[in-house]
């Protein structure tokens, strides 16, 4: 198990004091100048050296996407924009590191936005989050107040961080979305190319990053990237928050080592599945998004990308939704179906029309009011929806849908027959 | 849903923000660079919505002129974000989260408490006028699931008797308390945190860990910067 002195949210569940001395005193702020004066290159080179791959769901390497910003500031200004619209069912890490650690956000907002020659970072924050959005301002005025920010700072860069929030929509977590809202705008994402590092927003050269990749920077570069590559497995490098929920006895939120076995993630943080280990049905390891893997894969797989995409589901958040043998799974990925018919921004027909479709389809499953033939027909148009949107929410509608296919076809099999039983039986 | 303004004949006559609010507004304008004002336009509609309870047609004009943007515009982004209401609401607006977490650990039990205390049926004000409530996409809290929302704040591992129970306080007034309505603390396992019980976290012997080493010499004698009197050159 990881020790708690390698463990980089020393203050997760907020049992001790959030603001600025405390947060000093568990060794935040510590020789931040002395980062900054390794310079730019020394940095990013760092970071890659880590091994972070984002933390938001597509695991992307960091330190790669910071090196993608121009050398160079220009006529356009570079920016650093932080994705905290967290919204991936089933996700609630960065909500604990902006109410009880957010110093080591404000931090690493710093850094980065050196590293990347940004003097001006917005943080997105999902317009739910109201207490946590209040949480990191109070967070951000200390950081000015104590001259850690600001115009002539104790570091020796002018950085500006100011605090933005959204209004419900799930879209606006994907990065050209966030930027059109952040714009003033409706949230609908943009085609790439161009890249948010060579036009991002308001035209000028931007990264995107997601809170737990920003706020874990600062302690990989005060420990080295030698100590964070030295945690987990190769490629899957680091610690992780990951975010347990279901049918488990005591869901919690918890940081452990990447490539903790999903098992021992469960049984020693969240108190076993619920009825025990053999009373386990499914999980849903990575978030809504990501497939369902039934019983017999959860027994052994490891909670990395490389070990989850192995078995065709993914890291995606680490928000890891268990069901036990009592649930209803149809009706769990139904429900699943409507969440993205509600929150697709009907800019791309597959994807406006096929959610809304898949949706209707699935429900009728629900109850196996259906053909035995439309679960191909579902299977196929997933396939037609999944690759075919501007961004990824198309495939995240198609992907549970057919992790379900995959996994508990039978299932879904022995409803339709049910009802045609019932249906004769009733003539 | 269909998203659509109040009909006019629910619309008042006229929006103004208060003086306190006018004032936070500029603040909140002078966030972005010069020209880029639209992009206070969620914060804007936001602290309207606050003011009024919902976002009215005036309030919609008043502020597409304040950030010279086209009144289309600003309609656009208040029916495309789910969280304006764009009708009247209770006093609480209560939103329960119904997405696949929250409806594994029991959200069908807070829906039924909803129905039975405020009214059969969703953006339905109840007959006292004090609560409406709606289900909503997942908030962000699954692992205190099931959970909702009343204005600010979260109200978390529930089920339908404690639901039951947080809307007969609010409406008799007694204060509640927001965050986890059992015995744990915000996000920690039930009965306590299996991980950051080692003392030295918060000893202060977690500073001065800076990596020390041939590529970042500079590192060596790194301690935290004394910070230096704002305006000093460096």
């Amino acid at each position: 198990m990881l020790a708690d002195r390698d463990r980089i949210f020393t203050n997760l569940y907020g049992l001790q004091d959030p603001g600025l001395a405390a947060a000093i005193k568990r060794g935040a702020w510590d020789g931040t100048k002395a980062i900054l004066e390794r310079g730019q290159d020394a940095i990013i080179d760092e970071m890659k050296k880590s091994g972070l791959r984002g933390r938001g769901g597509a695991g992307f390497p960091t330190g790669l996407k910071w090196s993608f910003m121009p050398k160079e500031v220009k006529e356009r200004p570079h920016y650093l924009v932080v994705n905290a619209d967290e919204s991936e069912p089933g996700t609630c890490k960065d909500r604990d590191i902006m109410r009880h650690d957010p110093h080591t956000l404000v931090e690493g907002c710093l850094i980065a936005s050196f590293a990347m020659r940004a003097h001006a970072c917005y943080i997105y924050v999902r317009g739910e989050f109201i207490r946590e959005r209040e949480a990191l301002q109070r967070a951000v005025d200390e950081a000015y107040a104590a001259n850690l920010i600001g115009k002539n700072n104790v570091h020796g860069w002018d950085f500006d961080l100011y605090v933005h929030h959204g209004a419900g929509a799930y879209i606006c977590g994907e990065e050209t979305a966030l930027l059109e809202s952040l714009e003033g705008k409706k949230g609908q994402p943009r085609l790439k190319p161009p890249f948010p590092a060579n036009v991002g927003l308001y035209g000028c050269p931007t990264t995107v990053n997601n809170v737990e990749s920003i706020a874990v920077a600062p302690t990989i570069l005060r420990r080295g990237a030698d100590w964070f590559a030295g945690i987990g497995r190769p490629n899957n490098s680091g610690t992780k928050v990951f975010c347990i929920s279901g049918h488990v006895n005591k869901p919690c939120n918890v940081e452990e080592e990447m490539g903790i076995p999903l098992r021992e993630l469960i049984e020693r943080h969240a108190g076993g599945v619920r009825g025990g280990w053999d009373n386990l049905l499914a999980v849903i390891p990575g978030g809504a998004s990501v497939p369902l893997i039934p019983k017999s894969i959860c027994d052994d797989v490891l909670m990395d990308f490389d070990s989850l995409k192995a078995v065709q589901t993914g890291l995606g958040t680490a928000a890891v939704i268990v069901m036990d043998k009592s649930t209803d799974v149809v009706k769990a990925i139904q429900r699943l179906a409507y969440f993205y018919k509600h929150e697709s921004c009907g800019q791309c027909t597959p994807c406006r029309e096929g959610t809304g479709w898949m949706w209707r389809v699935m429900t009728r499953m629900v109850k196996g009011d259906a053909k035995v033939g439309e679960i191909d027909l579902l299977q196929e148009v997933s396939k037609e929806i999944e690759g075919h949107t501007i961004c990824a929410l198309g495939d995240a509608a198609a992907w549970p849908i057919q992790g379900l296919i995959r996994h508990f076809r039978p299932e879904i099999e022995r409803r339709i027959a049910a009802r045609a039983g019932l249906r004769e039986a009733a003539e | 849903m269909l998203r659509r303004l109040a009909p006019p004949d629910m619309q008042p006559a006229s929006f103004a923000f208060n003086a306190a609010n006018a004032e936070w507004a500029q603040k909140e304008i002078a966030k972005y660079p010069a020209g880029r004002q639209a992009s206070a336009v969620i914060a804007l509609l936001w602290r309207g919505q606050e003011q009024e309870g919902w976002v009215t047609h005036p309030m919609i004009e008043s502020v597409a002129q304040m950030l010279s943007m086209p009144f289309i515009r600003v309609l656009e982004v208040a029916t495309f974000y789910t969280m304006f209401n764009l009708v009247p609401v209770g006093t609480y607006l209560v939103q329960v989260c119904t997405t696949t977490p929250c409806w594994l650990a029991g959200s069908d039990a807070v829906v039924e408490a909803c129905k039975k205390h405020i009214h059969p049926h969703p953006h339905t004000v109840s007959a006292d006028g004090k609560f409406s409530w709606m289900e909503v996409e997942c908030l962000g809290a699954c692992v205190n699931a099931p959970m909702l929302q009343i204005d600010k704040d979260f109200y978390e591992d529930l089920d339908g008797p404690i639901t039951e129970k947080l809307l007969e306080d609010l409406r008799a007034g007694r204060g509640v308390k927001p965050g986890p309505q059992n015995s744990r603390h915000t996000s920690e396992p039930l009965g306590g945190a299996t991980t950051l019980t080692d003392p030295s976290l918060f000893d202060g012997s977690m500073i001065g860990r800076q990596k020390r080493g041939q590529a970042a010499a500079a590192d060596t004698d790194a301690k935290t910067p004394a910070p230096k009197p704002p305006g000093a050159a460096d």
